[in-house]
């Protein structure tokens, strides 16, 4: 599998990564070459295998519907970049 | 002092002969000292190190000290600690201070343990060198011009140069056991689900696990007896009675029986490496274990699996990073998509941003099931494998990597050449099994690990293996010439 430049423009995009204009031909070039060593895959008969999502096949683990978790969110958002009376501020959304 | 374990620290802070304030100024004073040659902690915490030894020496006092009361540790750069940087070895969390303290800090905190700061891993665990950190590189201690292996490599370098008795370590394709292999300590992956993964900031989260790394089996047991177990906050944990891994340590051997999958050795294998796990073997065979040739076929197929799923989680998990809640924002956005693609851009490194790429590519429409499914696919067969070599044998051994330490600089170009050191590690991670890393020998003066694998939730054996085989060698006291 190989790729070119608009597909790593359009994996970018899609992976929200501004990446440097530079940087694609090294990105195309390491990124054809992990999806060339991932294509082994493809030797492997794997007709009517079950897909393991999980190693241990465990299934999630439910609890009492209970209120557990205090309020926090003054401690939690001391660490966004920026705040405003309680709320994460962005640019501006809808104009 | 710095030459002993954490079991001979604890009896010796036990017995009254040291104090813990006394042990954890040497270590502050010895990191101070010689890690700016190492570069194995991103953050030093001297000032909480010295409060937690006052309060670890009133506690002994009063009568109320544990095991793990005094004992100076490191954590990896992944673990939240509260108040304290996490960067995970990230620009985009460099300016992150935890609101809280993952499940394992918080366990050792409880136990009385001492924290000597976070140390250096390749950025959001995706490395086998340490050389994607932000902070630079962390150096292996046999060979300052070497890498310590990674992405747990901070945590093995910093236990190996004697700057701290052991630290923590998080291994999601071998991050534990292929850097305490690259710098001669020892190192425990358990199975998937032993301990909490609370607070231990995500990769791939179907493959990580958090787990001790020390330079002797009988310490990684005290250490697993203070992480394992089920934590509530963790719905993925494993709701397994935990034993005292301490307690079997002294087990005899006789009549074990042991595979070696000859698909481990393989030409890819370093001859002398080889060699080393032959001589391994022996010392084995001499304490009744039963040696048989095994075959686990589907090894060399962990690679492709392995970067299909890893990526894919982690192109999910990383989607946080957003700069809106925590972490780094770019400056000046101009609008919202604008936001998350420079942030992110400018946020993550090279590696990061090639893995999260090939998640998103591997799960986009048209190329789910030729990726991501056959992935999975091929991560029941390995699943497989090793179910029906554990109806045979009690455990399975072989080397932890192909090679010992590279150079610095040596594979950092060329992706797929690093991930191809990762060959005998990744394929536990996908079945989920416990594993471990064990110093077996030297090799041109750089220290060669042997790998055991266990059955599910299977720790104590391993650690009782390698503490007997410990007994009968001393690959593990070994010390670097630059300590």
């Amino acid at each position: 599998m190989s790729l070119d430049r608009s597909d790593v423009e359009r994996i970018a995009h899609l992976a929200r990564l501004a990446i440097d204009e530079n940087d694609i031909p090294e990105y195309t070039t390491n990124l054809s070459s992990i999806l060339n060593l991932v294509d082994e895959m493809q030797q492997i008969d794997t007709q009517g295998i079950e897909p393991l999502a999980h190693p241990l096949d465990s299934v999630q683990r439910l609890r009492a519907d209970e209120i557990t978790e205090l309020n926090q969110r003054d401690k939690l958002q001391a660490v966004a970049p920026q705040v405003e009376e309680g709320l994460f501020l962005v640019p501006k959304v809808i104009e | 002092m710095f030459e002993k374990s954490l079991t001979e620290l604890a009896q010796d802070l036990s017995s009254g002969n040291l104090s813990s304030i006394e042990l954890t100024q040497a270590y502050i004073d010895r990191i101070a000292a010689l890690d700016p040659q190492f570069n194995s902690f991103i953050t030093q915490t001297p000032e909480i190190a010295l409060a937690q030894a006052k309060a670890a020496d009133e506690a002994r006092a009063s009568g109320n000290a544990g095991l793990f009361t005094g004992l100076p540790i490191a954590h990896k750069d992944l673990f939240c600690t509260e108040g304290v940087r996490t960067s995970c070895g990230s620009r985009m969390l460099d300016n992150f201070q935890s609101p809280y303290d993952a499940t394992i800090v918080a366990r050792f905190k409880q136990a009385g343990a001492v924290m000597l700061g976070k140390t250096n891993m390749d950025e959001f665990a995706m490395g086998s060198s340490n050389e994607n950190s932000f902070y630079g590189a962390a150096r292996n201690p046999w060979d300052l011009d070497r890498v310590p292996g990674g992405s747990s490599g901070g945590s093995a370098a910093a236990v190996a140069a004697r700057l701290t008795p052991a630290a923590t370590g998080s291994d999601t394709g071998g991050s534990i056991r292929q850097p305490a292999a690259l710098c001669g300590i020892t190192g425990i992956k358990p199975t998937y689900g032993r301990v909490s993964r609370y607070g231990m900031v995500a990769y791939a989260s179907s493959l990580d696990q958090g787990g001790p790394m020390a330079r002797t089996a009988e310490d990684c047991a005290l250490m697993l007896n203070v992480m394992a177990g089920l934590d509530p906050m963790d719905s993925t944990s494993a709701d397994q009675a935990v034993p005292n891994y301490s307690a079997t340590l002294n087990t005899r051997i006789d009549g074990l029986k042991i595979g070696v999958p000859k698909e481990f050795m393989s030409e890819d294998l370093d001859p002398a490496i080889a060699d080393s796990i032959q001589q391994a073997i022996k010392v084995l065979e001499q304490a009744g274990a039963v040696i048989k040739e095994v075959s686990l076929p589907n090894t060399r197929m962990s690679i492709p699996a392995y970067y299909i799923i890893a990526p894919a989680e982690a192109s999910s998990n990383l989607s946080r990073f957003d700069g809106v809640r925590y972490g780094y924002r770019c400056d000046d956005p101009k609008d919202l998509e604008d936001l998350y693609k420079r942030t992110r851009g400018e946020g993550f490194g090279a590696e990061v941003k090639r893995r999260i790429m090939v998640g998103t590519y591997a799960l986009c429409h048209g190329y789910y099931d030729a990726y991501y499914k056959k992935a999975q696919q091929i991560r029941r067969l390995i699943q497989q494998d090793f179910a029906r070599l554990f109806e045979e044998v009690d455990l399975i051994l072989g080397p932890t990597t192909p090679h010992p330490a590279f150079k610095i600089g040596e594979k950092s170009n060329d992706p797929v050449a690093m991930y191809m050191e990762d060959i005998f590690t990744l394929s536990l991670n996908l079945a989920g099994l416990p594993g471990m890393s064990v110093p077996c020998g030297m090799v041109n003066g750089l220290p060669v690990g042997m790998q055991l694998i266990g059955n599910y939730f299977d720790e104590a054996r391993l650690l009782n293996v390698a503490h007997q085989y410990q007994q009968m060698t001393d690959w593990h006291k070994q010390k670097p010439a630059t300590v």
